[in-house]
């Protein structure tokens, strides 16, 4: 079961207000996302942790649901 | 039952990281990678010119679940340096762009050799 490009976008801002979404398609299909994801909340974490937050706002769907999201993490 | 084999894994898993400096865990074979993530992720290793171990996922499904349980990383590859955790393939690249991830095997006293 694919998951809706505004559904994942819903997911991470839910998650994490502050953030600035951009999120891409790359196969039109679903199930493959490129995803930037910048938010001040980010600051003072490490790489693993910040990524870790946008996977956790994806409540167990990142590795079941959604095979592939390309993941960058900005704090601005 | 289903316990008593996710706690084989970890032993194997804490054995397979403690044994070797660099350790991807991922689908398929460095030769023959079975998702782009995982080949993206060789492509690095093998830029920087590190040696590193690898264990097909693929081969046991416990295996495959049972890493992420132990990373509380829900995706694969997974990349260990030194039995510590380092990132997934977006983590991987990025560092290795900024010159991160050289610097880690530097700090580390890996040899590598880039081509």
């Amino acid at each position: 079961m694919p998951l809706s490009k505004e559904d994942l976008e819903k997911h991470i801002k839910e998650s994490i207000p502050d953030s600035t979404i951009s999120i891409e398609d790359l196969r039109g299909d679903g199930d493959h996302y490129s995803a930037t994801v910048i938010s001040k909340s980010f600051e003072g974490k490490s790489k693993i942790e910040q990524h870790k937050m946008v996977y956790d706002s994806l409540k167990g769907k990142m590795g079941n649901e959604l095979h592939a999201l390309m993941l960058k993490t900005k704090t601005e | 039952m289903e316990e008593n084999s996710i706690i084989d894994v970890s032993e194997n898993i804490k054995n397979e990281i403690k044994s070797n400096d660099v350790v991807l865990f991922m689908k398929g074979t460095p030769v023959f990678p079975m998702c782009g993530f995982s080949a993206a992720t060789i492509q690095v290793l093998s830029d920087i010119g590190v040696k590193f171990s690898s264990v097909n996922v693929l081969d046991s499904n416990e295996m495959r679940e049972g890493i992420k349980k132990f990373s509380n990383w829900p995706t694969i590859p997974q990349l260990y340096v030194k039995e510590e955790f380092i990132g997934g393939c977006d983590i991987i690249k990025e560092m290795h762009e900024t010159g991160e991830l050289l610097e880690l095997f530097n700090s580390r006293g890996i040899d590598v050799k880039p081509s």
